[in-house]
């Protein structure tokens, strides 16, 4: 019985998942887009020229300035932004007069870089009294860009958070209800059959409702991740159940029983990490249902409340009539984001999806799957 | 495979009507539970629901004491729960609305009828494109068109709801062909009815897009499919034979059949139709139940959001169910399940 395992299964099985992997072009570039995406979210502070709510009062709706390296008589310079006045009705005029050089790594806001160190280098800026707003400015003159930044620490973590909770939560359930069967199994499945029977977005707003409607920003995010846990395990829990039950008369797990292991053990050692590659595919599928559940909240206002900034709270701001048509910005900036990281996620799952699953055969390209 | 066959056969006609009541049944409990789940959530919102009313000074001590023995407040929680219960199943009585003084379940249904009407046009924006489309990518497998929209759908799937309605209010706001937002022009009450029908649709429009573009790719995908399966069967071999041309091929024959497995798709979509209908609402001022759920809950009014998510619930439920019985109805190995 201990010599039928082939030399190093493991290391050959990850090797060949990794070539599979690198195969799908589409998978390549999306997890490439998420290693960027949660970069920029780590060095959120450093690359954005100014601080999360620093508010310019003579700038409302500043347009994106952009960057010139040819000034009015046509010679070349270092790049560098123009001065802009105030015209009538929230426009901006340039003031060729003023002229801005870019710097880089100029002193700017105060602040911690990973949360320890600190600094007060930004990567880019220019010298007061300029401004320079790569992405326009929004309704209290504050730098979308910088605030476009602040908002990812807050929406591409919570995915992060609560996929770690709601999934702990349902391999554990799931693990536990399949192993034991009789009244837990019903007990656990009949709750996630009801958590399922409620339109997800109604039963969003109805936890909302458990927690006071005004929170400091740090106990809305909690409270964001804690509501999207609770939704969240119940659909993972009963998929795992069901490949519990397949593995529960396993000879590995009769053995681990045999030797007098504790059920839990058996259960958290012996056999979850047997459902580790689908756990791992619906983890990275299912990351951008939770920042959208985020975005949800905070474009309905009930999230995270300015001044902190996250992209659901951005969204929020452009959604009148009146900022749509003028300040187009409000709505792009934030809405490429949001549409690249679902993206990412979702063609870095697919590739996950192919390269994890020995059945389906390599298919070069994607799309094909019916 | 044919859709009406075991409805003819009283056998047939018998298994479904067991089924059909056990299926039934099994939303019973499941009803108690849901509701019992809001109960506990009312329970645990912050605060005594009648303490915005009780800072009130129009409200008198002598009617809040009522208001407090109607809901049973002064009684322990199971008690609280029994009433809530009785009340709601039997006088469908969900409480009162604090902030609108109007019973819950008047302005339930209002928001639940907008909320339906804005589901089936979405449900007809989704299958009125879908089923077209998927045939064109089954009928051209590997050609253009297929191509074209297995692109369009792989990355429409990224597009999140709350952007694609925020991207079609600024389609309205700048172009002026639709207008932004609620149900009806100022001056409905004055139209003639042919007006007042074409106020509403004009106004059911973008909120219609929002909600139905959601299932779209993956509907097209499966008819596409499903198309695809049928076309290599043996009697459409037969039929080509024969001598018909390819329209006649697809759509007298193929179609019939391709389109039963989306027919029970059908309830499961309507049902997600009701959930994504809350963006939408909340982006185009649709007064329905996603738009009351909101305002319930930025006014502390508990009763109604309560209400709303068992309503919701409700008809989710009953998209499943509808969708389970028409699977039944297509697929006689079901019912002996």
């Amino acid at each position: 019985m201990s010599a039928v395992a082939p030399a190093n299964p493991p290391v050959s099985s990850w090797r060949d998942f990794w070539r599979q992997l690198r195969r799908s072009p589409l998978a390549v570039a999306g997890g490439a887009l998420l290693v960027a995406l949660y970069l920029l979210a780590l060095l959120a502070p450093f690359l954005a020229p100014y601080a999360e709510s620093d508010i310019d009062r003579h700038r409302f709706f500043h347009p994106p300035t952009p960057l010139h390296v040819v000034d009015a008589q046509g010679r070349w310079q270092a790049p560098f932004v123009y001065g802009t006045r105030a015209g009538r009705d929230q426009s901006y005029e340039r003031d060729a007069s003023q002229r801005y050089r870019l710097q880089l790594f100029p002193r700017g806001a105060r602040y911690r870089l990973f949360g320890l160190i600190p600094c007060d280098r930004h990567l880019f800026g220019v010298d007061r009294p300029g401004r320079i707003f790569l992405l326009g400015a929004d309704d209290t003159g504050r730098d979308v860009w910088t605030r476009l930044l602040y908002g990812s620490q807050v929406s591409l973590t919570v995915g992060l958070v609560g996929i770690a909770i709601s999934f702990s939560l349902g391999l554990l359930l799931g693990g536990v209800s399949g192993y034991f069967g009789g009244w837990v199994d019903t007990l656990i499945m009949r709750s996630t059959e009801l958590l399922l029977s409620i339109p997800g977005l109604y039963l969003i707003v109805a936890l909302r409702g458990v927690f006071p409607l005004t929170l400091p920003s740090q106990q809305t995010y909690l409270a964001i991740v804690a509501i999207l846990s609770f939704i969240g395990w119940a659909s993972l829990a009963r998929v795992i159940r069901g490949m519990v039950l397949s593995l529960r008369r396993a000879e590995f797990v009769l053995a681990a029983e045999a030797m007098g292991a504790s059920s839990l053990r058996i259960i958290v050692r012996h056999i979850l990490p047997n459902t580790l590659s689908f756990t791992i595919v619906a983890a990275t599928v299912a990351v951008p249902g939770y920042i959208l559940g985020e975005v949800f909240l905070s474009f309905l206002g009930v999230g995270v409340q300015p001044p902190a900034a996250s992209w659901g709270n951005m969204l929020n701001a452009a959604r009148s009539e009146r900022v749509l048509t003028s300040f187009p910005w409000m709505l792009l900036a934030p809405g490429l984001a949001i549409f690249l990281t679902v993206m990412a996620f979702n063609f870095f799952g697919d590739g996950l999806r192919d390269a994890l699953d020995p059945r389906k055969s390599p298919s070069p390209s994607g799309g094909g799957q019916a | 495979m044919e859709l009406r066959r075991p409805v003819r056969q009283a056998p047939g006609a018998e298994e479904l009507r067991t089924y059909l009541l056990r299926r039934l049944l099994q939303t019973i409990p499941l009803l108690l539970g849901i509701s019992a789940l809001t109960f506990v959530l009312l329970q645990l919102a912050p605060g005594d629901f009648l303490a915005t009313m009780a800072e009130n000074p129009q409200v008198s001590p002598a009617a809040l004491e009522a208001m407090r023995h109607r809901f049973g407040l002064d009684q322990p929680w199971w008690a609280q729960y029994l009433l809530y219960l009785k009340n709601v199943f039997l006088h469908l009585d969900f409480g009162e609305s604090f902030s609108r003084h109007q019973p819950v379940f008047t302005v339930l249904r209002t928001g639940l009828a907008n909320t339906l009407l804005l589901a089936c046009a979405a449900a007809v924006v989704t299958w009125a494109l879908a089923i077209p489309l998927g045939v064109v990518a089954a009928v051209r497998q590997y050609g253009w068109p297929d191509r074209a929209l297995s692109f369009l759908a792989f990355f429409s799937l990224s597009v999140p709801e709350v952007l694609s309605g925020l991207l079609l209010l600024w389609l309205a706001a700048s172009t002026g062909w639709f207008p932004v937002g609620g149900m009806r022009h100022l001056d409905h009450d004055l139209f003639g009815p042919l007006q007042r029908l074409g106020d509403t649709l004009r106004h059911l429009v973008l909120p219609a897009l929002t909600v139905g573009l959601i299932p779209l790719a993956g509907r097209m995908r499966q008819m596409r499919s499903s198309l695809l399966d049928v076309l290599r069967l043996d009697y459409v071999t037969t039929a080509r034979a024969k001598g018909l041309s390819e329209s006649q091929v697809v759509v007298g024959h193929a179609l019939r059949n391709a389109l039963n497995p989306m027919i029970t798709l059908f309830g499961f979509t309507l049902g997600s139709l009701v959930s994504g209908s809350f963006v939408a609402e909340t982006i185009f001022s649709w007064p329905g139940l996603g738009s009351l759920t909101l305002e319930a809950l930025n006014t502390q009014d508990q009763y109604l959001v309560m209400g709303s998510v068992l309503m919701a619930s409700l008809v989710l439920i009953a998209g499943n169910l509808v969708a389970d019985v028409l699977l039944a109805v297509a697929d006689p190995r079901i019912r002996h399940a």
